[in-house]
């Protein structure tokens, strides 16, 4: 799946998460990408952030990155 | 003239809690008040002779033939129109009464053909009982006068005659159009001798309003009214209960057979989905079971561009699993994955996840629920604890306000909107809330209060501004919040939608619709009595779609409407098992009874009965899976009963997914557009071949049983046994019985449920299990499945997918009554009369603009892709907005739409792309 794509799909999420504020919500987001996005996708975008190619990540799906459980994949 | 359906009462049942007792020919019965004579003597077993009576139909007094005699009253009433009384002493055969009787059926065969030897209903014609019943024996004014003898037979219809010469008036097919179906498109023409029935204004029944659900023949006495396919075949000998196969109603149906021969399909009375009624689709477009593009034999290829070749079970069945094996090998365990259908059992869908979570060892398992109704189960169970609709259908008939959004029932749910439409000339209020003018806003009869025509892609700001009115005008039910909700994050909710920016005159300029319509709306739903709300695809298909879900569950809550009959939140689900097929475990991420694979003990309760581990992480949803072969993980794919290729979002991403596998294995009845891309075909069994069980709407779990030997030799359920035992993992159903047997073993909300239950009780809804053993019509009545309701913000924000200059127009799709979804099955029936093609539905103002005629070929584009199709020029779509279906192959309008899907669920925003559309220079669908 192309970055692009995944950025989008994580600022969707993290979107809808805003409202909980900053402590709250990239933990929100993260408890999701753990429950939702297959480990590839995730591991995709851990990837992306730590290339750079995570272009327009928002802030709050970026914390949550960063609070995702590795992936064994 | 259906005799082998239920015994007919006469009239419909009295709902009074009060008895009266009376004698009938010597028996005392006791029986509610209000319950007609006809219908007593019924229950008490004697049978009263009549014509123009029906017990589902109101009583109607003008056939003269169940006259009674009543001790004190003078004269000899009509059966069937007067109530009993306390005390009545009723006679039913005196020999006045014979003689009335006798003389009323000579006047009736006077006028009637005597071709009873060769009459289709011959054996199953009340008159033919009746003139039995009153002894008739001889017709003392000949046959020689004024008769109608030679009335012309309307054969227009492809499923029914109407022969007129047959007609004896007695109106039941235009009550049951007026009370049942609530069409209102018969009626009786002329007065005395020239009384004749007629089809809208007298045109035939193919032309007229008639949209052909059956009620009218089934309610029928003679020959009138009768299935062509009893014309040609004759009476069926045998009868067997089963369910529906098309949309989420799940309709009981008796198959009435003649061998294995289907004759026709009659709705069952005593179905509880249904009530005896019927549409056009599940009462006669059942004929592509038996359609000569049927494929059946297994069919293999190497490459995707080779010729089929015919091939054995056996080594179709080998192919997929050394193919499977051997990617998994070279790719990894999760190189491979499948998806279930809602279009076949539970039983089905249930061994499918599991061969992919027991036997190829991951969770890349998903259902066609993903491009539906995922957001459903995503925001219900944030919101009440539970992944479906809180009610049955026979809450509607306590509705005192019926919220429908982004829905379409007269085409989409068509039985279910005959309960609703019935309700509603009762005098229920409705709100409409839906980019399009739906039939329900105004027809016979009904005119909703208001109708919200929102801008597509706009739904979670008109949700909000409804929240808003109730929150800032003191609305709220308080004291329901305050018991059943949870406190903290109502308030956090409530101080969201009171800001200023969610009224409805701020977001007026985003959604068009005019403030003070919202105001009404919601003020009439918050303070009109039971208010029930209907949804579909109009809230799911969009990139906010599980917001939009949690954003109605927070208004049912808020204004109290949730937890008894009349009430709730109704996901009108698509496919006849959607529920069920969700239900069963399909979705990636969680067991069946949907439990998430990460949690160990529901992986233990699985392992242990499975006897392998079970992977904990989630697997691949559809959309990703795609992206996944097209990134070279993923390369086998096992598809049951789907056709992606027609209907998921952005085509060419699509097939590119497709044709990227090394092995995509197509299990279905036809060899379907995704069948173009596969390497294995296996002939499926449609639902009169097999056993098993659907769940429909209301979470009404329905036997579905085998009419016919599956046609290809294995029921679908059979097949997935032996690719299992192929891959190595034997299974041991002898029966789908014992598939529900480990369903209940497995999955709380189904521990009470067995095939002898279903067969003792007719159906039931889940949850059914110790506390409540006959199941569960209403949910969330004693408290919220998940403990307190949870109110969950929901800010609107726009899809990503906005009109320009360059795409001015919003495109959103829906559904008609005679097609079903992608038309596999529907297009191989005579239903296509009614609709050959896809029509693209354009404004007035917007195609003058564009210099495009009614019926002209159009191209639409968007930035996807484009297609053609004849525009309709129709003031039901706003200035703005088109619209279209998506029954035919060669629209390709998924070549259009984009991949922008929910947040939540990744279920495609079907219902907004932007577009633009020009009159046509003859190009084909192409790539934009």
């Amino acid at each position: 799946m192309n970055s692009q794509k995944l950025v989008r799909m994580a600022n969707q999420i993290a979107t809808f998460f805003a409202h909980e504020g900053a402590e709250k919500a990239p933990l929100s987001v993260a408890d999701h990408l753990q429950k939702f996005w297959e480990p590839r996708m995730r591991a995709q975008l851990l990837a992306a952030v730590a290339n750079g190619e995570a272009e327009g990540l928002h802030p709050l799906a970026r914390a949550a990155v960063v609070a995702l459980e590795p992936v064994e994949h | 003239m259906n005799a082998m359906l239920d015994r007919d009462f006469g009239t419909p049942p009295s709902t009074s809690e009060t008895t009266v007792a009376v004698e009938i020919d010597g028996l005392r019965i006791e029986v509610p008040t209000g319950t007609s004579v006809m219908r007593a003597a019924a229950e008490a077993g004697i049978s009263i002779p009549k014509l123009c009576a029906t017990d589902t139909l109101e009583a109607f007094g003008s056939c003269r033939l169940c006259l009674v005699e009543i001790d004190g009253r003078a004269g000899t009433p009509a059966s069937c129109t007067t109530p009993v009384a306390e005390g009545m002493r009723i006679h039913t055969q005196t020999s006045k009464l014979k003689s009335l009787r006798r003389g009323v059926m000579e006047l009736y065969i006077s006028d009637h053909p005597l071709d009873c030897l060769t009459c289709s209903a011959n054996g199953d014609c009340e008159l033919q009982d009746m003139a039995g019943a009153v002894g008739l024996r001889e017709v003392r004014y000949g046959f020689d006068g004024a008769n109608h003898l030679s009335a012309p037979k309307d054969e227009s219809n492809p499923y029914f005659t109407f022969d007129a010469s047959k007609c004896i008036v007695c109106s039941r097919c235009v009550r049951a159009c007026d009370e049942v179906q609530g069409t209102l498109a018969l009626t009786v023409a002329g007065r005395g001798f020239e009384s004749k029935i007629a089809a809208s204004a007298d045109e035939s029944f193919l032309d007229s309003e008639c949209v052909s659900c059956g009620a009218c023949v089934k309610a029928c006495p003679t020959a009138t009214l009768t299935e062509k396919t009893v014309i040609e075949i004759g009476q069926p000998e045998r009868t067997v209960l089963t369910t529906c196969a098309y949309c989420g109603v799940g309709c009981s149906f008796k198959a009435q057979v003649r061998g294995t021969e289907v004759v026709r399909m009659v709705p069952h009375d005593d179905g509880k989905a249904n009530r005896g009624h019927s549409c056009v689709k599940g009462r006669f477009a059942w004929g592509y079971a038996t359609h000569p593009d049927r494929v059946l034999t297994p069919l293999v290829r190497e490459r995707i561009d080779q010729p089929w070749r015919e091939a054995s079970w056996d080594e179709a069945v080998g192919r997929i699993a050394s193919e499977f094996r051997r990617i998994q090998q070279q790719y990894g365990k999760d190189s491979v994955g499948a998806v279930t259908s809602s279009r076949c059992t539970n039983e089905e869908t249930f061994l499918v996840q599991k061969m992919v979570r027991a036997v190829f060892g991951n969770n890349n398992v998903d259902t066609c629920a993903r491009v539906c109704h995922s957001p459903t189960g995503y925001g219900l169970k944030q919101t009440f604890g539970t992944s479906a609709g809180t009610q049955d259908f026979d809450s509607v008939m306590q509705a005192d306000v019926i919220v429908v959004i982004g829905a379409n029932p007269t085409d989409g749910h068509p039985v279910f909107a005959s309960r609703m439409k019935r309700r509603l000339r009762q005098g229920a209020k409705l709100i409409v809330i839906d980019p399009r003018r739906i039939d329900l806003v105004r027809t016979p009869h009904i005119e909703a209060s208001q109708h919200l025509q929102l801008r597509p892609g706009t739904n979670v700001a008109i949700i909000n501004a409804l929240a808003h009115v109730i929150v800032t005008e003191g609305l709220v039910n308080e004291a329901f919040v305050r018991e059943r909700c949870d406190l903290p994050e109502f308030s956090t909710w409530a101080q969201f939608v009171a800001e200023a920016r969610n009224s409805p005159e701020a977001t007026e300029s985003i959604t068009g619709v005019p403030a003070a319509t919202v105001r009404a709306a919601a003020r009439l739903y918050a303070t009109g009595g039971n208010g029930a709300i209907y949804y579909g695809l109009g809230v799911t298909e969009h990139s906010q779609g599980t917001t939009m879900v949690m954003g109605i569950a927070n208004l049912a809550m808020a204004t109290g409407n949730i937890g008894r009959p009349g009430v709730g939140v109704n996901p009108l689900r698509g496919q006849n098992n959607v529920q069920g097929s969700c239900d069963m475990g399909s979705f990636p991420h969680e067991f069946a009874g949907y439990r998430h694979v990460s949690d160990e003990a529901t992986r233990e309760l699985f392992e242990d009965i499975w006897g392998v581990p079970l992977a904990s992480e989630p697997g691949l949803r559809i959309p990703n899976m795609f992206d996944a072969a097209l990134d070279g993980s993923f390369k086998g794919l096992f598809i049951q009963g789907e056709d992606f290729a027609q209907s998921d979002p952005d085509t060419q991403h699509v097939v590119a997914g497709l044709s990227a596998m090394e092995c995509v294995v197509v299990h279905d009845l036809f060899l379907n557009e995704t069948a173009k891309y596969a390497h294995v075909f296996l002939p499926g069994a449609s639902f009169l071949e097999k056993d098993g069980t659907f769940t429909n709407a209301e979470r009404r779990i329905s036997r579905v049983r085998k009419v016919m030997p599956p046609r290809a030799g294995l029921a679908d359920w059979q097949a997935v046994m032996a690719v299992c035992q192929a891959l190595g993992y034997p299974m041991q159903y002898a029966h789908p019985s014992q598939i529900m047997d480990e369903i209940a073993r497995t999955t709380p909300s189904f521990t009470g449920v067995s095939y002898a239950k279903l067969d003792e009780l007719g159906s039931i809804q889940w949850p059914c299990n110790d506390k409540a053993p006959t199941g569960t019509p209403v949910m969330h009545s004693a408290g919220f499945v998940r403990g307190k309701g949870r109110f969950i913000v929901t800010e609107y924000v726009p899809t990503e997918e906005r009109s320009t200059s360059r795409f001015p127009l919003l495109l959103t799709t829906g559904r008609i009554l005679s097609q079903y979804n992608v038309g596999t099955q529907t297009r191989r029936t005579a239903n296509s009369q009614w609709h050959a093609q896809d029509l693209l539905e354009i404004h007035p103002h917007d195609a003058e603009q564009r210099g495009i005629r009614d019926g002209d070929r159009v191209r639409v584009a968007s930035r996807t892709g484009a297609t053609e199709l004849q525009a309709e020029i129709t003031d039901r779509v706003a200035p703005g907005v088109v619209y279209t279906t998506f029954h035919h192959p060669d629209t390709h309008i998924n070549v259009v739409t984009t991949d922008f899907s929910d947040w939540a669920t990744n279920c495609p925003e079907y219902k907004v792309t932007a577009v633009q559309v020009l009159p046509s220079n003859g190009t084909a669908a192409a790539r934009s």
